[in-house]
């Protein structure tokens, strides 16, 4: 089993015990552990089972890689599931459970479908739960969904406690990987003068220096390392963070990477995560290679661990993962394995080496450290439960006959190294296929490209294809240079490459089946994704199925798609279609690598933009006051508005009804703030109003408002609004208060990029002034009553307006109703919005007077049939289709939809057109959005739909339900009773009438 | 995410920080213009594998809108120009030539 050896461990601090509890037991473990080396130093190689067939799992990788040993970690509202134990790092009190069994890790239920698996092969969702289909909603689908998967979601309840922030960056150049080469490419980038950021995902650096026999300079490697990082830290011109994962790389050199700052320190003060957003002039990606397993029948057993990873575990952790390690290479480098492990004193029984002749100094190593070599020889299979007991040996040749057994309780595999090419190819770098080594490595003259179209990126190290110590940090060293002279910069002591002595490498053999010939009982053991649960046979079956591109084998076996993004599987799966196909590795190709390279929380997307802060809610001068008496909010575009305000013991109906009646009879005050208010000024703001809108303008007075249409080239109506002319040059255009900025934006748009010889300015002064209302029969005494300008019918008429002061505010007074009453719209400075509506309300106290909100308004203005942008209009909707036509001139030879308004469909006579709706029954009132039918079912079923209700209210002050419809061909309707169905066997029958309800010549504004 | 360079006001900035605006040197069809050359106004558009002219915004800087000629394969930016004219300046085409000999302006 597992155990810590008693000496050892680089990144471990034995003197600082901590306590972690793993499915409700209490471990002991020591600083600087991951969870996965914490674990095994427990004798825990069990970890998890497996997503589809429930197989036992532990961990194969020491780092990012990790495809099993993926674990709960926390409870409640930090409770994370699917984090890989690989990376997280220990700390005093962590809490973490196993995944994905019942009842328990060690005895699972789930475990029957390996047993099944032979019915269970890829694609079977596909060809399995056809019919009937009803089951699969009911049955199927729920017992999938509860037999596959990893770990749980949050409980729905759980709120993240926790903070993230985003961080925008520009450098010179950005390194992504701290080891050799990273380092080297760091020092040569900022010793030539350029500003650096180099980042690295684990909390060490220093890569494979740390643990592979090496010595640089005549320095160890760990030594080197720090030298080397204390060298980088003296330099002001380069900045280096650790647990910051370089995620993805995307357009013009824009790099997003991921910092977790106190997951191994909860409580600490500070955000969790934080997002890096950089733009980096050069990008050096020094990510490093991941060794690839072998594809032999039992490797996913608990035990069976990537050569490279055990040697990870015995040197940076002191954990030793077996007493007895077998180890199974096609290549030198699994041979350090071999030695270090002897050297910890531990015993390797056997090295099989796939290849038949092996030979240099590592070999040599081995054979007089005592080590016995077993060459041209393969893994048929591996004894074990839970844990590996013995491998049975067999010619790599052959088809899997044993031909001894050899006992251990590890297995170290190495079946050769893959570079990290995904940051490399996120932004379209391209790649090269190396036969040599058998990988895919950067083509450095296919980079991905900037702006300027020349390559931004550069690939250094064994990230690049330099496998070996020396090559990649000369590697690092020659593009750090490189990536600071691109950017202006003269590199210094260009010639000076350190001395690296590390055991020279022979040639490895590709070998992506083990034994080549390995029959369908085997192959059916062999695993290439681990996480997916996808076999050797899997892949197979799928070439044989007709999935001949890698991205469709992708997906239907699954393979690669789960969250390690097959950072392990993916080279052997598809060396595995390839062989199937009969074509070579390169004609088959890579799926594509897309961002980001591990999984970052959504927390850390969101960023800062949460709560409040996600979207600020724009609010008026009054707010304030309205929130302090009863408003009841809506949202209305970025705004918030009062949609009623209640008094005590009042429901929001009572209120709405309270509110319209008082308006109608006394006097109402409404915050209109929101209204956008667009200032037009210059010589020809006349002549562009009359290009805007449908209406001519240009005939406007000074001191004359004109309700004014806009219509996009579609010639469908988009916005509307009061048009004040101000003086001979200058307008001032109200809009909806959801337009104010998109009608801005779009007269700047034809200004600037269709009409540029027009002189005219724009300024958009929607909260520069507090608009209020001041509504009903007694509006007039009460602004008479604040004194200091004229209202009267005679110099105020309606549609005019006039600038003076009212109670001592300077004020503009628009004479315009909204709701059919005696109605003044006043504009104030903003600041002195709230002033004004004290006053107003002080003034009017003994009349009457009361707030209202948008409701109110809703249903006044739907009493006098005015349309409402948003509710009569969906984009498809002209102003002759809501008997607008009065306001499209006829005169003017241009306005923007105006050529729309030609198309033969534009003019048809059966298009929606804008009714009133009074229902039979007058209390009952028409759902909104409710479909008019008629007729006979149309040739598929569904009922003739002949329009809908676009605006639904009960109406106070008519006393009975009123509605407005797009119903087609409605002009030619009046008095007709139409169907609406609201619901099974519910039918609202109501006549067609004129949309003005209420005092149609217009006599109650006109006083 | 572009970055790009507005050559009103001379920043350079994220791709969030404009907004798109389709494509540029639109001939505005306006009444008397034919079904079909007003049908291809609306809703006609070049989407081409190449270079390409495009309007943009610099909607949280300086408001002002322009025009950039951009590579849709390689993202390549050939340059930004003004928005107050109808047609590619010669600027403009020689540094697309520079990079795409081939290129040919179809207008």
């Amino acid at each position: 089993m597992s155990a810590r050896l008693p000496g050892g461990g680089l990144l471990i601090d034995r003197a600082k015990p901590l306590y972690i509890t793993f499915n409700g037991r209490k471990l002991r473990a020591a600083e600087g552990d991951t969870l996965a080396s914490a674990l095994l130093a427990n004798g825990q190689t069990l970890m998890g089972r497996s997503f589809k067939y429930h197989r036992p799992r532990g961990v194969v990788a020491s780092g990012a890689e990790e495809p099993n040993a993926l674990l709960t970690i926390g409870s409640g509202d930090t409770l994370e599931p699917n984090q890989r134990a690989t990376t997280t790092e220990v700390f005093d009190g962590l809490e973490a459970r196993s995944q994905n069994h019942w009842p328990s890790l060690e005895y699972d239920v789930g475990a029957v479908n390996a047993k099944l698996s032979r019915f269970l092969p890829a694609g079977f969702y596909y060809k399995t739960f056809l019919y009937p289909r009803a089951a699969w909603k009911h049955v199927f689908e729920p017992v999938i969904r509860k037999s596959a998967g990893l770990g749980p979601a949050p409980d729905r309840d759980a709120r993240d406690p926790d903070t993230y922030e985003h961080f925008y960056v520009y450098t010179d150049v950005l390194v992504i990987g701290g080891g050799m080469a990273g380092l080297a490419a760091a020092e040569a980038a900022g010793a030539a003068g350029a500003r650096v950021l180099l980042i690295e995902q684990a909390a060490h650096w220093g890569g494979r220096a740390l643990v592979d026999d090496m010595t640089i300079d005549g320095q160890s490697g760990p030594d080197w390392v720090a030298g080397k990082l204390s060298a980088l830290r003296a330099m002001e011109n380069v900045e280096l963070r650790n647990r910051t994962m370089g995620a993805g790389v995307y357009d013009h050199g824009y790099v997003l990477a991921n910092e977790r700052l106190t997951d191994h320190a909860p409580g600490a003060d500070g955000p969790r995560h934080r997002l890096w957003r950089i733009r980096a002039g050069r990008i050096i990606t020094a990510t490093g290679a991941i060794e690839r397993p072998l594809s032999f029948a039992g490797n996913d057993m608990p035990g069976v661990m990537l050569a490279s990873a055990v040697r990870d575990y015995v040197a940076l952790y002191g954990v030793s993962p077996g007493d007895r390690t077998v180890v199974v290479t096609n290549n030198d480098d699994a041979y350090q394995t071999a030695l270090a492990l002897v050297g910890a004193g531990l015993n390797v029984p056997a090295i099989l080496d796939a290849r038949a002749a092996p030979a240099g100094p590592l070999i040599d190593a081995a054979r007089s450290a005592g080590i016995r070599v077993e060459t041209g020889k393969a893994v048929a299979s591996v004894n074990g439960k839970t844990h590996v007991q013995a491998v049975e040996v067999c010619d790599q040749a052959g088809e899997g006959t044993a031909l001894e057994t050899i006992p251990c309780d590890a297995l170290a595999m190495s079946g050769g190294w893959s570079p990290v090419v995904h940051l490399w190819s996120h932004c379209g770098g391209k790649l090269a296929w190396d036969a040599d080594n058998a990988m895919f490595a950067p083509d450095p003259d296919l980079p991905p490209t900037g702006a300027d179209g020349q390559g931004f990126a550069l690939a250094a190290g064994a990230a690049a294809g330099a496998l070996m110590a020396g090559d990649a940090l000369a590697s690092g060293a020659e593009q750090g240079a490189a990536a600071a002279m691109a950017l202006g910069h003269e590199p210094r002591d260009p010639g000076k490459v350190a001395a690296v002595e590390a055991p020279a490498q022979g040639p490895m053999a590709p070998v992506w089946l083990m034994p080549q010939g390995a029959d369908i009982a085997h192959r059916s053991k062999a695993f290439l994704d681990f996480q997916n649960d996808v076999k050797v046979s899997d892949v197979q079956l799928a070439a044989r199925e007709g999935f001949e591109s890698v991205e469709h084998a992708k997906r239907y076996t699954t393979l690669g798609m789960a969250t390690d993004q097959g950072k392990l599987s993916n080279i052997n799966g598809l060396a595995i279609l390839s062989d199937a196909l009969g074509q070579p590795i390169p004609q088959t190709g890579t799926t594509t690598f897309r961002p980001p390279y591990t999984p970052i929380s959504l927390g850390v997307i969101g960023g800062e933009a949460r709560g409040p802060l996600f979207k600020p809610t724009r609010k008026t001068p009054i707010d304030g006051w309205l929130d302090a008496n009863g408003a009841v909010w809506e949202p209305v575009a970025d705004w918030r508005r009062p949609y009623a305000l209640r008094r005590a013991g009042e429901s929001t109906a009572d209120a709405v009804t309270r509110e319209i009646l008082n308006t109608r009879r006394n006097v109402g005050l409404l915050d209109a703030s929101t209204l956008g208010k667009i200032l037009v000024k210059g010589p020809d703001a006349a002549r562009f109003l009359d290009l805007v809108y449908t209406n001519m303008m240009s005939s406007l007075k000074p001191g004359r408002c004109r309700y004014g249409l806009m219509c996009t080239e579609n010639g469908f109506l988009f916005d509307d609004g009061v048009v004040a002319r101000l003086s001979e040059d200058s307008f001032l255009c109200h809009t909806t208060s959801g337009g104010s900025d998109r009608v801005h934006v779009w007269m700047e748009e034809w200004l600037q990029t269709e009409w540029w010889d027009l002189a005219v300015f724009t300024a958009n002064l929607t909260e520069q002034y507090a608009q209020i209302a001041v509504v009903g029969p007694k509006a007039r005494e009460v602004l008479e009553r604040l004194g200091g300008m004229d209202v009267s019918r005679e110099v105020l008429p309606f549609m005019g307006f006039a600038e003076g002061t009212l109670g001592g505010i300077a004020a503009r007074v628009h004479r315009i109703s909204f709701s059919g009453e005696l109605s003044f719209e006043i504009a104030v400075p903003a600041g002195q919005g709230l002033a004004f509506w004290l006053a107003c309300l002080e003034a009017g106290a003994d009349l009457g007077i009361q707030p209202y909100g948008t409701e109110a308004l809703h249903v006044m203005r739907a009493e006098k049939g005015f349309i409402m942008i948003g509710d009569e209009t969906d984009g498809t909707v002209t102003p002759h289709d809501l008997n607008l036509g009065w306001a499209v001139s006829k005169k003017k030879a241009d306005f923007i939809g105006k050529r729309a308004m030609e198309r033969a469909d534009l003019v048809r006579p059966d298009r929606k057109q804008l009714v009133g709706l009074e229902t039979l029954e007058p209390r009952t009132v028409l759902p909104d959005g409710a479909h008019a039918v008629e007729g006979a079912r149309l040739a598929n079923g569904m009922a003739n739909m002949i329009g809908h209700v676009t605006s639904t209210h009960f109406s106070p002050t008519l006393g009975r339900s009123i509605a407005m419809a797009l119903i087609k061909g409605g002009a030619g309707r009046m008095g007709e009773v139409l169907e609406f169905p609201v619901d099974k066997g519910v039918t609202i029958r109501a006549r067609v009438v004129d949309p003005v309800f209420l005092d149609k010549d217009g006599e109650r504004q006109n006083v | 995410m572009l970055s790009l360079t507005c050559p009103n006001c001379g920043v350079t900035a994220e791709e969030t920080e404009f907004a798109p605006g389709g494509e540029a040197h639109l001939k505005r069809m306006g009444p008397g213009a034919d079904d079909a050359a007003f049908r291809d106004y609306l809703f006609q558009r070049k989407n081409p594998r190449g270079v390409h002219f495009e309007r943009w915004r610099h909607a949280f800087g300086c408001g002002k809108w322009f025009h950039a000629a951009r590579c849709t394969q390689t993202l390549e930016v050939f340059g930004t120009y003004t928005a107050q004219t109808s047609s590619v300046p010669d600027d403009i085409v020689a540094a697309i030539k520079a990079r795409r000999p081939d290129w040919e302006l179809d207008q």
